[in-house]
C-alpha cells in the first residue's frame, strides 16, 4: 500500500533532479535566513551558486552536533520565532540539549512522511496504534502521534512506562499496532511472561514500530515470535523531524529513506569523504524540505551503509541498513573497536540467555559482558551452566576478536529502564 | 527411592545466600542437608528438606532460578572404608558420579550420604545389588 504512490515511486532520474532543485534553494535560503549558515558558509569560504550538482554536495561544510549544542537556542533557526509552533530538544547527556523547532508546516510535513512509513506497512483507519512512546520534547511520541492521525488510524497516545495500565489498554481496545522501543518492548514479553500468559493469544497486535534505540535482527525475531507480529524498524533523530526518516516496507530488507526530503550521504568518519554507495560509514543527512530549521550535511553519528538494489516493493528511495552503531557509542577494548550491538548480536543468538544484559568497562583491555540466565534452562547442573558461559565467550570471541569475561545472572536481576536501556557502563577513568 | 532434591541457581552476588536462607527460614522450612557448587561468578546450591515442592514453590515465587533433581541417599556403614564401599560398587559398573555429599547429622551407625549420578536408575539398580540401604525419600524428608 502506498500513502503517495506518486512521489514515493518517482523514477530515480525525477527524484535526483528534485533534491538538487530542493537542495539549491535550501542552500540559498540558509545563507539569507540562518545566522549560524550565514557565519559559518562565510567562513569556510563556501556560496551556495558553488554547487551546481549533487555532487557539489561535499563541498558544502558539514553541520555538527556540537553546533547545535554551542548555537543554543535560536541560532539554527531561519524564521521569525513567531512563525515556529513546537519546539522538541534532543536528550542533552552533557551540557546543553539540541533545540529543534518546528512550523506548521514542518510538522504537517513530518506527519506525512509518518503516515507514508505506517501505510507501506499495512496501517489503515480500521486500526489502533498505541504509541508507547514517551510524550514531551522528545519527538518519538508527537510526531508519530501526528502522523498516525493523519492516517485515520486511532491513536492511544499511552506514552512510556506504567505497564500494567499499557496491557489494559491494549486488551480493552484491542491495539492492532504498536510505537515502542526495543527494550520496552523485551520487558513486556517478560511481564507476559511471569504472569503465565500468552501475549499472542491475549492481545490483537498485528506489528510493532521499533525504534529509538539500536537493535539487532535476532532482537527483532524475538520480539516477533513473543508476540506473534510483524515488527518494523524506523530510523529517525530529532534534528531530522524524529521518527519518519527511513523506515522498512513490508519486506523489512533496510529502510527506505525518504529522499525527496532528504539528501543522504555515508562517510568516512575520519576523514570526512564520502564514501561509495554500499560501504559502510556515517550518515550524513541534509533536509531539503524544512522551513523552520533546514539543516545541512548533519553527522548523525550513525554508522550503516545505502543498500543500492531496487527494492520489491517499487519505492525508489534506497534504503539504509540496520544502524550497526554509533560513532560515538564504540568503545575500544585492546585496541580493537567495539559496537554494543555486536555484542548483543551474539547474545541474543545463544539458546539459554535471557533478554537482559549489560556490558561493563573496566579498563583498556577488560571487557567484562553480564548475562541473564533464562530461568527455564537451569537444570541444577554446574556443567551445563558452565557450558553456557563457555559458549557465550567463544562465541563473542569470535565476533570481537577480543576474550571478554562473562558472568552469568539470576533471571530479572540485572536492571531494566522502562525507556532507552543503558546497556553500556564505562567505569574506566581517562 | 528416589529422594527430591532443590537446585538453586546463584549468581556471585553479596548476601545472595543469606537471601535464600532467610526466604526458607521465614517459611519455616528446615535444610537437612546441602551442599553449594561454586565456580568463580555463580555457585549452585542443592538443598534436601522435609517438603522439596512446597520449598520450590516458595522459592520460585521469591523469584530464585530454581530446579528439582531426583538423587539417591544411602545409609554408609559409619566405619572407615564405608564411603569407598559405595563408590567401589558404583565405579565397578561404570556409573559416574556427578557428586556427592553427607547429611549433618547421622543414625545411630551409619551416616548418610546424598549420591546424584549420571543414571539414577541404574545408580539404584547397582547398590541395591550391592547390598547397600537405600534410605526412602518418606524417612530421608523426616530425618
Amino acid at each position: 500500500m502506498f500513502w503517495d504512490p506518486k512521489i514515493e515511486k518517482l523514477s530515480r532520474e525525477k527524484l535526483e533532479k528534485l533534491q538538487l532543485e530542493r537542495l539549491k534553494k535550501t542552500l540559498q535560503y540558509v545563507f539569507s535566513r540562518s545566522p549560524f549558515y550565514k557565519k559559518r558558509f562565510t567562513e569556510k569560504k563556501f556560496r551556495p551558486s558553488m554547487v551546481k550538482s549533487l555532487d557539489g554536495l561535499a563541498r558544502v561544510p558539514f553541520t555538527y552536533i556540537d553546533d547545535l549544542r554551542k548555537n543554543y537556542p535560536y541560532g539554527l533557526l531561519a524564521v521569525d520565532k513567531s512563525e515556529t509552533v513546537r519546539l522538541h530538544t534532543s536528550s542533552g547527556t552533557t551540557g546543553k540539549p539540541k533545540a529543534i523547532f518546528f512550523t506548521r508546516d514542518d510538522i504537517g510535513r513530518g506527519a506525512d512522511l509518518i503516515a507514508r512509513c505506517l501505510v507501506m506497512t499495512g496501517v489503515t483507519k480500521k486500526d489502533v496504534l498505541q504509541n508507547m512512546m514517551s510524550y514531551g520534547l522528545f519527538t518519538g511520541g508527537l510526531v508519530m502521534h501526528y502522523g498516525a492521525e493523519k492516517v485515520g488510524a486511532l491513536v492511544i497516545p499511552a506514552g512510556i512506562g506504567n505497564t500494567d495500565r499499557q496491557l489494559m489498554l491494549m486488551q480493552d481496545f484491542g491495539t492492532t499496532s504498536i510505537h515502542i522501543t526495543p527494550s520496552y518492548a523485551l520487558y513486556i514479553a517478560d511481564v507476559f511472561e511471569k504472569k503465565g500468559l500468552d501475549p499472542r493469544k491475549e492481545l490483537k497486535l498485528k506489528r510493532a514500530y521499533m525504534g529509538a534505540e539500536p537493535h539487532s535482527e535476532e532482537t527483532r525475531r524475538k520480539i516477533e515470535s513473543a508476540f506473534g507480529i510483524d515488527v518494523y524498524n524506523s530510523y529517525g533523530l530529532s534534528e531530522m523531524n524524529g521518527p519518519g526518516v527511513a523506515f522498512e516496507c513490508q519486506y523489512k530488507d533496510g529502510m527506505h529513506l525518504w529522499e525527496d526530503h532528504f539528501i543522504m550521504e555515508i562517510i568516512d568518519p575520519v576523514t570526512g569523504r564520502q564514501l561509495p554507495p554500499g560501504q559502510e560509514g556515517e550518515l550524513v543527512l541534509t533536509t531539503l524540505c524544512r522551513v523552520g530549521m533546514p539543516i545541512l550535511r548533519y553527522r548523525t553519528k550513525d554508522i550503516t551503509r545505502i543498500i543500492t538494489a531496487p527494492c520489491r516493493c517499487g519505492r525508489t528511495h534506497r534504503r539504509i541498513a540496520r544502524i550497526t552503531g554509533r560513532s560515538d557509542d564504540m568503545f575500544i577494548i585492546k585496541g580493537v573497536n567495539i559496537f554494543p550491538q555486536q555484542i548483543e548480536r551474539v547474545l541474543m543468538g545463544i539458546k539459554g540467555v535471557a533478554r537482559n544484559y549489560l556490558i561493563q568497562l573496566e579498563s583498556y583491555d577488560e571487557l567484562i559482558v553480564k548475562v541473564e540466565i533464562q530461568k527455564r534452562s537451569f537444570d541444577g547442573s554446574v556443567d551445563h551452566m558452565a557450558g553456557l558461559k563457555a559458549e557465550i565467550e567463544g562465541k563473542l570471541r569470535a565476533e570481537l576478536l577480543v576474550r571478554p569475561k562473562i558472568e552469568l545472572h539470576e533471571p530479572g536481576s540485572l536492571p531494566v529502564s522502562e525507556g532507552k536501556a543503558k546497556r553500556v557502563i564505562d567505569n574506566r577513568k581517562l | 527411592m528416589k529422594v527430591k532434591q532443590i537446585s538453586l541457581f546463584l549468581e556471585n552476588k553479596k548476601g545472595r545466600l543469606l537471601e535464600v536462607l532467610n526466604t526458607l527460614g521465614k517459611e519455616k522450612i528446615n535444610i537437612r542437608a546441602l551442599s553449594i557448587a561454586d565456580t568463580s561468578d555463580f555457585g549452585i546450591l542443592r538443598l534436601i528438606v522435609p517438603d522439596p515442592d512446597k520449598a520450590k514453590a516458595v522459592l520460585g515465587k521469591n523469584n530464585f532460578t530454581v530446579k528439582e533433581t531426583d538423587v539417591i541417599a544411602v545409609g554408609v556403614p559409619d566405619s572407615p572404608g564405608g564411603l569407598a564401599l559405595i563408590i567401589g560398587a558404583l565405579d565397578k559398573s561404570g556409573i559416574n558420579v556427578e557428586y556427592i555429599y553427607a547429611f549433618a547429622e547421622k543414625k545411630e551407625k551409619e551416616a548418610i550420604v546424598v549420591i546424584r549420578t549420571e543414571n539414577i536408575d541404574e545408580g539404584i539398580k547397582v547398590l541395591k545389588a550391592a547390598g547397600i540401604r537405600i534410605l526412602p525419600a518418606k524417612e530421608v524428608y523426616s530425618l
